[in-house]
């Protein structure tokens, strides 16, 4: 029998946590700081009506595009806490998840041979999808002493001819990092010199503790070439609900909307409903959960810098990137035998690509006790070296 | 009272025993001025005590709680006040509130067992001058005191994983 599996398939890596999920599943009273979702349930609000849409018999296809009164509750929002300005007619999708609209964004620009700068650390899934699309990845590095943001020195030095987009991510997932406005102004001259594309994920954009999350699309002359991905997975607890959201320029819309409606047709209607509730009634209970968060890093943060893995500041997300350098022992070693050691559950940093070898994702999105505990399992662990 | 004093009230709020250090941590405040703004939150009286949250019905000790109503004609001057603060130095009210609607006063007594609650509300409350009525209600069960839940939740199962 001949081999099934594309080419394209076999180019893309395996995961590299997997042999730390089978690890972890021989183990017990293990405390992980390894999931990059919240530790809330979703609030209650957005669940009851969800229930009750569903026994009202809500429960059919709804447009491609998403329910109108999502799209158009979604537009108001993002008008008003961002600046956003996008049609909920023309210029919205909303999409299976953040990560489906990463897939369709990235099929919709990207053409064989593509060069698709990516910058990193940075999450999984945006290399294998322009791999997937036939693109070539090239990582552009974000470094410590630049605090993980993006420097348009280092970007500069990656553009070729053959350079059609950049994907971003910040607040960033695994560094915490932001980007702000001056931030955003220094790496925007390139990209519309080079005239690149810019998919800007910002799906951890509510999670900011020291500043307002500032939207690419809103700086200088971008909003024509930028596609805004964002969703209501972690501001609002609502990972299992799969509902996020593409946001571009009518012709970038329509090509996304195109790939959309054959591969997925609609996102969920349930989680659809859920994430209406979620923009009329839940920014309170987002706003607590932000403001949990925020004490559990300075705790958190101030721990790590205490026990001895040197952390800097992480002004968004839930996570902490903590160096563990000083230690002489690479991230994935030292991420294995503290799970093995200690029982406590953390990402090697090169799981995010270049840039984050050397350092640990520690995800803060578990309880105030449980990080206590974490902290002192690391200290007993670092001693031990 | 500023979002830092507000932050400190919120951390207290849900758990009372951290240490001033803790919180000095979580805020990013100095020990000395959590404790020195504790302090005057304690002095001003907005934090009014510690306590705790007690489930007394898993404790089982057999006490009666009950939700009573009344009506009540104000006073020249005083309004419900007056009547509000002699009802309030009984040991058996532990909350009472000024309310819209059909009554006036509402009020949470609780009592060692439903004798005690009924002698309480005839013999001391419904004969109060300047009360018109009374509604006593029994409370069966409590499912939440304080944005506080008295039912197990399923622990829900996590990825131990992912990106």
């Amino acid at each position: 029998m001949r081999n099934f599996t594309s080419a394209r398939a076999q180019e893309i890596p395996p995961s590299g946590i997997r042999k730390f999920f089978d690890l972890v599943l021989t183990m017990n009273d293990v405390i992980s700081l390894g999931v990059g979702e919240p530790d809330f349930r979703t609030p209650w609000n957005i669940c009851e009506s969800s229930i009750y849409s569903i026994e009202q018999g809500v429960t059919s296809y709804t447009s491609n595009k998403g329910l109108q009164t999502l799209r158009d509750a979604l537009s108001r929002y993002l008008a008003q806490h961002y600046n956003l300005n996008y049609s909920s007619d023309q210029e919205i999708i909303i999409t299976s998840g953040v990560s489906e609209a990463l897939d369709i964004a990235i099929r919709a620009i990207v053409d064989p041979g593509d060069e698709v700068l990516i910058a990193q650390p940075g999450y999984v899934s945006y290399g294998p999808c322009v791999t997937l699309a036939g693109g070539k990845p090239v990582p552009v590095r974000c470094v410590e002493k630049d605090h993980f943001k993006l420097n348009p020195d280092t970007l500069s030095e990656q553009i070729t001819s053959k350079s059609k987009a950049l994907i971003i991510n910040f607040p960033n997932n695994p560094t915490g990092a932001v980007m702000t406005e001056s931030d955003l102004k220094a790496v925007s001259d390139l990209i519309i010199d080079h005239d690149l594309l810019l998919i800007s994920d910002e799906v951890y954009a509510e999670l900011t503790y020291e500043t307002r999350h500032c939207s690419p699309a809103t700086v200088s002359t971008l909003r024509e070439r930028t596609i805004t991905l964002n969703g209501f997975s972690k501001a609002y607890a609502m990972t299992g609900w799969r509902i996020g959201y593409l946001c571009a320029p009518k012709d970038l819309c329509d090509a996304a909307l195109k790939i959309h409606q054959y591969v997925m047709l609609c996102a969920p209607v349930m989680g659809q409903v859920g994430a209406l509730e979620a923009l009329r009634s839940a920014e309170e209970e987002k706003n607590s959960m932000v403001n949990e968060y925020r004490l559990r890093r300075n705790m958190f943060v101030a721990g790590l810098n205490r026990i001895g893995l040197p952390c800097h500041v992480p002004e968004g997300a839930f996570y902490a990137f903590p160096s563990v350098e000083k230690t002489g022992l690479s991230d994935v070693e030292f991420a294995e035998r503290l799970l093995k050691e200690q029982r406590v559950a953390v990402v090697p940093g090169s799981v995010f690509g270049s840039g984050g070898e050397g350092h640990l994702r520690c995800a803060y999105a578990v309880s105030r006790k449980e990080l206590n505990e974490a902290l002192l399992r690391m200290e007993v662990f670092l001693s031990t070296l | 009272m500023d979002e830092k004093d507000l932050d400190l009230l919120r951390i207290l709020e849900e758990n009372s025993r951290l240490s001033a250090e803790e919180i000095a941590t979580m805020t990013n405040l100095g020990k000395a001025e959590v404790e020195d703004r504790i302090r005057a939150l304690e002095a001003s009286q907005v934090i009014k005590r510690y306590s705790t949250v007690i489930n007394w019905e898993k404790a089982g000790n057999g006490e009666v709680s009950a939700i009573i109503e009344l009506k009540v004609s104000p006073e020249r001057d005083f309004g419900y006040d007056r009547i509000a603060e002699r009802l309030s130095r009984f040991r058996q009210v532990r909350s009472l509130r000024l309310i819209t609607g059909t009554y006036d006063l509402q009020l949470i007594v609780t009592g060692k067992n439903m004798q005690e609650v009924s002698r309480f509300v005839s013999e001391h409350v419904a004969p109060m001058d300047r009360i018109r009525e009374t509604a006593t209600h029994i409370i069966m069960k409590s499912y939440k005191e304080n944005g506080n839940a008295f039912f197990e939740q399923l622990e829900t199962e996590r990825l131990p994983y992912c990106p």
